[in-house]
């Protein structure tokens, strides 16, 4: 198996700019991290971070390949992963929106804020949409206090927000997106 | 050899023995709850906290090697004091619903804590997330009673060689389960129940089906029949405070009779029909490869032990074609009381519920599967481990030991003391080969008083191997022949044995396996706890009671002998076939959680 064409990927994080290699690709390029770490002692970890640098996150499948190439079980790789917060199983949104959760837009709302947008997306804080679009997480004050509460998607800020205006703040993300295809969607 | 003090007391130990073992060889108790024997000590529960004089910190004895001169101190106030505050804080978030639980009687952490003198709960934090697991039909796990000692990622990963459970997430929110906190059934599980014979709280406990079964018995149109697996009376006993070991056959059927089952049987009938069955089985695989030089399955392997097919089933489907096709004794039992009984006495199967008591959580499972049933009549309806049986007693305000001694019904209730042994590794090996050897060859196998030493006891893989000479003319096939036999008990020495097999081949002919350590009398649904110790006091009651038979080898059993004539034919035959033997299926997992393949 010859993985030349794939070694100088020019993209290999999990955003949508059209130039991702294929999944089969991605995998290929395991097999050779695996292949040079798996008799290293403390060889795991290092192998889970260049993995999630590959797929711009840890898929189960490469989760399952890697317990086997270490010969180790899921639930024990699965307890590595799970152990340090830099490891995600989950690939980012599109879209990263993060609530704001300092003092002064807790005060103001925030909380009940972000219990919207969960509602909305159907995802809690840490996780990203089946369809890739969106990722939720929490911010701890984003200086922009007097302004509060605030939510910030990429770089935009959006402020004093409201729960009833969830719906249509989100709404411009999605209007122009076209649907994921099925098996995509995890 | 390391001098050192423990409460003034010298003590002398080899160089590499812990301070825990030191102080327990002159019986000063340290209490533990992650430490298990023969395992390397993991330090994680923090309840064997001593103080060393010189060290600046309290050591954890039960990791802490011995030093010469060492002195330590297990009951000063610091090292009491710690060790109370390490349970006030395991009970600061512990699921402390005592009444209602499970292990309201026999926690560990509960006994601790009264150990400890601990009054009041000082500490007022938040409580543990309840994840309740209760996806397979024998266990139920929850997370908010767990604390976290880790007894269970051992006996699973380095026992069972299954590792399905181990530690997720960080911190407060660690959860012990399979990967990323799935559930059992998502995973290659194999229900054998260790984990939960060896939890020291109500975090891990088998499936009850007590409310199902009085309400079966209180239901006038039901008829009930109980079986009782032969490693239940060597370990019921342990419920109502005798001594691991102590056979209690008799008061178990007259408790059985009180709870009001209608017949009260045997498992041991089965086990006898089962040697008739899966012995012919094993001589007719010979014969084709020997005689008809056909290809041929070899070695065979028991079936008996429901966690080990769940094993094969997940990680060595290459070998299904091996194992015997006879259904387990609990499943042949069920198969048997809903026809040949059935009709004997006038009962519409449909209105038959059969009931078994086994030492097995793993039975549960069994019991439920789709292929375990004749004419769409399930064999066996519902499962009782040896635990939920004593519950069931005191729970019916049955004084145990006052009960008389009382004798299994007729005609499913008489057995040989071959059938006994099955609880014991090795057991149904030697069971086996009492019988094949006797009809091969026409003699009794010579043996002293029977058993076959090289496969009895606690060692993780044996072998045994028997000449055979001057056949029988039927079997003149097998004269010269040296039958090879081997018997793993324990799904990590079965994996050890099944890789070797794998890259080496095989020099046996049949090979036993039982999932669980010591076999059926150390099962996942036994009392608690049970250590070797434990195993060899029941495994010693179990061949008592089988030296105490007057029948001895399976096919002797007149009542065997009358339910073929009566019923089934011969062994192997149609009716055996379509009623006492099954088939297996590789089983994927739907996520992989423990090894894979």
């Amino acid at each position: 198996m010859s993985h030349e064409s794939t070694a100088e990927a020019p993209c290999a994080c999990a955003c949508a700019c059209g130039e991702q290699p294929s999944e089969a690709e991605l995998m290929a390029r395991l097999e050779d991290l695996i292949e040079e770490y798996h008799s290293k002692k403390g060889g795991l970890i290092p192998v889970l971070q260049v993995a999630q640098t590959i797929f711009g996150y840890l898929p189960d499948a490469a989760i399952n390949r890697i317990a086997e190439g270490f010969n180790k079980t899921v639930s024990e790789v699965a307890s590595v992963v799970s152990f340090y917060s830099f490891f995600t199983r989950y690939p980012r949104g599109k879209y990263l929106v993060r609530v704001c959760l300092g003092t002064a837009c807790y005060v103001r709302g925030g909380k009940e804020v972000l219990e919207a947008i969960k509602k909305r997306l159907e995802i809690d804080v840490g996780e990203t949409t089946a369809d890739r679009l969106f990722s939720l997480e929490v911010g701890r004050c984003f200086g922009a206090c007097g302004m509060a509460p605030v939510v910030m998607v990429n770089d935009d800020t959006y402020q004093r927000v409201k729960p009833a205006r969830i719906q249509e703040l989100l709404a411009q993300f999605t209007a122009d997106e076209v649907p994921v295809a099925e098996g995509e969607s995890k | 050899m390391i001098n050192l003090t423990v409460n003034s007391q010298q003590v002398h130990v080899p160089k590499g023995t812990t301070i825990l073992e030191a102080a327990r060889k002159i019986n000063v108790q340290i209490p533990t709850l992650c430490h298990m024997e023969n395992r390397e000590p993991i330090g994680a529960c923090r309840v064997c906290l001593v103080e060393v004089a010189g060290a600046k910190t309290l050591a954890a004895s039960c990791s802490t090697p011995v030093s010469e001169g060492m002195v330590v101190h297990t009951n000063s106030k610091k090292a009491r004091m710690a060790r109370r505050l390490v349970v006030e804080l395991l009970l600061s978030e512990h699921d402390g619903n005592c009444q209602t639980c499970d292990r309201g009687t026999d926690c560990e952490l509960r006994a601790l804590a009264e150990e400890m003198g601990v009054k009041t709960l000082p500490y007022e934090g938040s409580k543990l997330k309840s994840h309740i697991d209760d996806s397979t039909p024998a266990l139920i796990r929850d997370s908010a009673k767990c604390i976290k000692c880790r007894r269970c990622v051992t006996i699973c990963n380095e026992i069972q060689g299954v590792g399905a459970l181990h530690p997720q997430g960080r911190g407060f929110d660690t959860e012990i389960g399979p990967a990323f906190t799935r559930d059992l059934s998502e995973v290659a599980c194999v229900q054998c129940g260790q984990c939960a014979a060896v939890c020291p709280v109500g975090a891990i406990i088998e499936k009850s089906s007590i409310p199902a079964i009085w309400a079966a018995i209180e239901n006038p149109k039901l008829h009930v029949v109980v079986q009782t697996a032969p490693a239940i009376r060597a370990a019921l006993g342990e419920e109502f405070g005798y001594e691991p070991g102590t056979r209690v056959t008799g008061k178990m059927v007259a408790a059985l009779r009180r709870l009001g089952f209608n017949s009260v049987f045997d498992t041991n009938f089965s086990a006898d029909l089962t040697i008739m069955e899966e012995g012919t089985e094993l001589l007719t695989r010979l014969k084709s490869a020997l005689v008809d030089k056909k290809e041929v399955a070899l070695p065979m392997f028991t079936s008996c032990s429901p966690g080990w097919i769940n094993f094969a089933e997940f990680y060595f489907p290459q070998y299904l074609p091996n194992i015997s096709t006879c259904k387990s004794p609990q499943q042949m039992f069920g198969a048997v009381a809903k026809s040949f009984y059935a009709r004997k006495i006038g009962v519409d199967p449909k209105n038959m519920v059969v009931v078994s008591v086994m030492p097995c959580t793993a039975k549960k499972f069994e019991a439920q599967r789709p292929e375990m049933n004749a004419d769409g009549v399930a064999d066996v309806d519902y499962v009782l481990t040896t635990r939920e049986l004593g519950r069931m007693i005191k729970e019916a305000g049955l004084e145990f030991r006052s009960l008389p001694d009382e004798v299994m019904d007729a005609p499913l209730g008489l057995s040989s003391g071959a059938a006994d042994i099955f609880a014991n590794t090795g057991g149904v090996m030697e069971a086996a080969l009492r019988t094949a050897y006797e009809i091969v060859t026409g003699r009794e196998l010579p043996a002293e008083n029977l058993h076959v030493a090289a496969i009895t006891g606690l060692e993780g893989i044996k072998e045994a191997s028997v000449k055979i000479s001057d056949t029988v003319y039927d079997w003149r096939f097998l004269e010269g022949v040296e039958l090879k036999v081997a018997v793993s008990h324990g799904l990590g020495n079965t994996r050890r044995l099944l890789e070797h097999i794998k890259t080496h081949g095989s020099p046996y002919h049949f090979i036993e396996v039982m999932a669980c350590p010591g076999g059926c009398i150390g099962g996942g649904g036994q009392p608690r706890y049970t250590d070797d110790s434990v195993r060899l006091k029941r495994i010693a009651g179990i061949y008592a009671e089988d030296e105490s038979k007057p029948l001895r080898k399976s096919h002797e059993n007149p009542d065997i002998q009358k339910l073929y004539e009566e019923f089934l034919g011969v062994p192997l035959g149609d009716k055996s076939h379509h009623l006492l033997h099954t088939h297996y299926t590789p089983k994927q997992q739907t996520c992989p959680g423990a090894w894979q393949g």
